[in-house]
């Protein structure tokens, strides 16, 4: 309840000492945002909102580094819930449901209501707006988004006899590159696996909906309701994971995410399934040649999004949410967007970025970065429904399950389809 | 000296510890017991009085079982070994041997970590392939074990850091023990012809049960307190096979945000920490009678 003490306080002060108040009204925000990848992001944030607060002087704005994702939701919702959230926040694109469920978000196409405004909305890639609407409004706007991608070493590929400048594009020719990628001591014990997928926790179930989404199929739809974990494609990839480590190419078990960067800088791993907001660490680290390609895919190319979003806050002030939307329109400009890229990999979610010149001075020095952008037209949402956490626990049991050889591909779904049908019926 | 204070006054200090009782843990208690009657209200559904169906849902809960299973296997593998362990330890840095400064240190040192930073550490040691567990392994010529990432190995791993985190601290309890303990007890029994191990175990043993008793006690709560390294190790997997009640409890309620049911876990497990301090108390004033 602070910004209704301070309001009334300086209205008051205002009164008492006859001081006219200005045509420009101030506004006090407040901004959680996350850190999800190895980068020096919590600077860049800190930079641009420093800029943004000079450019307009009359607001302040408060960056608060909330922790990962998921401690930022938690966060947010709990300060939302004590009638104190913060007038702006960066939360999972996928958290949609769950912040409209809580009632805690306002759409930002009723704020952002000008022909300008609309035409600025308009702006962002499809790929990234797909998972910002729900009913016919948007509710988020994109700001640090990315989609998975295969980096692989070209060094380890020489090394196999395999040409460094075609990585796989399908999962048969990951089975057989990966087969030639794998290295083994005298010992017998493997020194270099072919790849690597995680597959534990959340990390693994967003990598998973690329798997499905390579066979034509998704995982959750726009309505939030429908969860579709037991079909022909989930069992398809399911079983894809379990023949990449039948052929020894991935090491058997579950894979974790925090891992798996280490593991392919250190050479433990000739390529790797993960997010591009790792683009700039593995480019700082790596002491050999690498290259990025699409996710090889089932019936070809396919990869979730992922990322985060920009939300305001229902229980604002008028002026909060206009100099909230203003934060996020200066967040979301070529300049800012082009910076934020550049410093963590994440995808930027408008093309006039990529025309800056920075940008493009950007791309060819490390035209690894564009790969995920040439994916984006292949994405799909990620898994998200009402009830997102409990439902993609259901998902993860069910992966994880399969991976570890405590279940086979199809018991697994179809036990993990009938608890997330139970959860989500209420809600159809 | 004796006298008496005056009652407004004595009426006055009892109020600051019983309120921040009643605020800390009595009121969170009552609460958690009327949450668990209710649903899970959110903006779509109306908050509604349900008496025992959280009770139900939990009943049915195969996950559930599955915790309680893992928090079981938890305390009987993580406290016997901590306490076998610290009085190992105890009796190695109380010898005459050269150099026990370091090994005090050096053994004291993981109990003055915070768990997160020990969970860090640890997460790099189990890593495959490139942790210091596989490269011990390799150097054996054995392949690397994904610890974290198997059914069967996650919650063996999870006990070791936690074994690993709390045996110094017991060690500083037994050391003080051992001290005190009169030398001519064992100089009398060495005069009977009794052996190192035969002063040891019955002579050292009993006198050293009060403090056993009382690192159990710790050793269990502390088996359902932390959960730390689990958040930050493996989140329960894979497949909650590393899932203990107070993680579970923390997931339901803050991930998955379904108060109620958090509520019904929270009342499970003060039942289940009852018993068990009613049953330690029950041995305490049975056992610990000796001096």
């Amino acid at each position: 309840m602070n910004w209704k003490n301070t309001t009334a306080l300086s209205a008051l002060a205002g009164g008492l000492l006859g001081v006219h108040a200005t045509a420009v009204s101030a506004a006090e925000l407040e901004f959680y945002f996350p850190v999800g990848v190895n980068a020096p992001a919590v600077e860049t944030i800190q930079t641009l909102t420093d800029e943004w607060a000079a450019q307009n002087p009359q607001h302040s704005v408060k960056a608060v580094y909330a922790g990962n994702y998921e401690e930022t939701t938690t966060k947010a919702l709990t300060a939302a819930n004590a009638g104190d959230p913060p007038a702006v926040a960066v939360l999972l694109a996928i958290d949609l449901f769950t912040l409209i469920e809580e009632g805690v978000i306002i759409p930002i196409s009723d704020l952002a209501d000008s022909p300008e405004e609309q035409a600025w909305l308009d702006g962002f890639y499809d790929g990234f707006m797909n998972d910002t609407k729900f009913d016919g409004k948007i509710y988020s706007v994109p700001f640090q988004r990315s989609t998975p991608v295969f980096y692989y070493n070209k060094d380890a590929f020489r090394e196999a006899g395999l040409d460094p400048e075609n990585p796989p594009e399908t999962w048969d020719e990951m089975i057989e590159m990966g087969k030639q990628l794998t290295k083994r001591d005298d010992n017998g014990n493997v020194t270099q696996w072919g790849t690597r997928i995680p597959t534990l926790g959340l990390g693994g179930a967003w990598l998973f909906g690329g798997l499905v989404v390579s066979k034509g199929d998704v995982l959750s739809t726009e309505t939030g309701m429908e969860a579709r974990i037991d079909t022909p494609a989930t069992i398809a990839s399911l079983e894809f994971l379990q023949e990449l480590a039948a052929e020894e190419v991935m090491a058997p078990g579950g894979i974790s995410w925090g891992d798996t960067p280490k593991a392919f800088l250190e050479g433990q791993t000739a390529s790797m399934w993960t997010s591009t907001g790792n683009l700039a660490f593995v480019n700082e680290n790596a002491e050999f040649d690498w290259g990025v390609g699409f996710l090889p895919g089932g019936d070809g190319p396919g990869a979730p999004v992922g990322g985060g979003n920009f939300y305001i806050f229902e229980e604002t002030t008028d002026e909060e949410r206009e100099a909230a939307l203003d934060f996020i329109k200066f967040m979301t400009s070529a300049d800012s967007a082009a910076r934020w890229s550049m410093a963590t990999g994440y995808v930027a979610p408008r093309p006039d970025t990529w025309e800056t010149d920075m940008m493009k001075a950007y791309a060819e020095e490390l035209p690894q970065a564009l790969v995920a952008l040439d994916q984006l037209p292949y994405a799909e949402r990620e898994f998200a429904t009402f009830q997102r956490a409990k439902v993609t626990q259901y998902l993860v049991e069910a992966i994880e399950s399969v991976v570890t050889g405590s279940q086979d591909p199809a018991a697994a779904v179809a036990e993990a389809q009938e608890k997330a049908d139970e959860v989500l019926g209420d809600y159809r | 000296m004796n006298k008496r204070l005056p009652i407004g006054l004595g009426f006055i200090l009892l109020v600051i510890p019983c309120s921040l009782l009643a605020a800390f843990t009595h009121y969170p208690a009552v609460k958690a017991l009327v949450n668990s009657m209710w649903n899970n209200a959110s903006s779509f559904r109306p908050s509604k009085f349900v008496g025992f169906e959280n009770y139900e849902a939990m009943l049915a809960d195969d996950r559930l079982s599955q915790v309680l299973l893992n928090s079981t296997l938890y305390a009987i593998g993580t406290v016997p070994l901590a306490i076998g362990l610290s009085i190992g330890m105890a009796l190695l840095v109380n010898s005459k041997l050269p150099g026990t400064w370091l090994m005090r240190l050096s053994f004291f040192m993981p109990t003055m970590l915070p768990l997160v930073a020990v969970a860090n550490i640890w997460l790099f040691f189990y890593a495959p392939g490139i942790g210091l567990a596989s490269q011990i392994l390799s150097s054996f010529g054995l392949p690397s074990i994904n610890f974290l990432g198997r059914t069967d190995t996650s919650l063996v791993s999870m006990m070791v850091v936690a074994i690993w985190k709390e045996a110094g601290l017991f060690m500083i309890f037994y050391l003080a023990a051992l001290q005190g303990i009169p030398a001519n007890l064992k100089d009398a029994a060495r005069l009977e012809g009794a052996g190192s191990v035969r002063v040891f175990i019955d002579v050292v043993m009993p006198l050293l049960r009060p403090t056993t008793i009382f690192v159990a006690v710790n050793a269990l709560i502390n088996a359902f307190r932390l959960v730390d390294h689990i958040i930050v190790m493996t989140r329960g997997g894979p497949n909650n096979s590393s899932a203990l009640l107070l993680y579970y409890i923390y997931e339901v309620t803050f991930a998955h945000r379904d108060f109620a049911y958090g509520a019904t876990l929270t009342v499970l497990m003060v039942v289940i920490l009852g018993l068990l301090a009613a049953l330690q108390f029950w041995v305490l004033n049975r056992k610990a009678h000796y001096q």
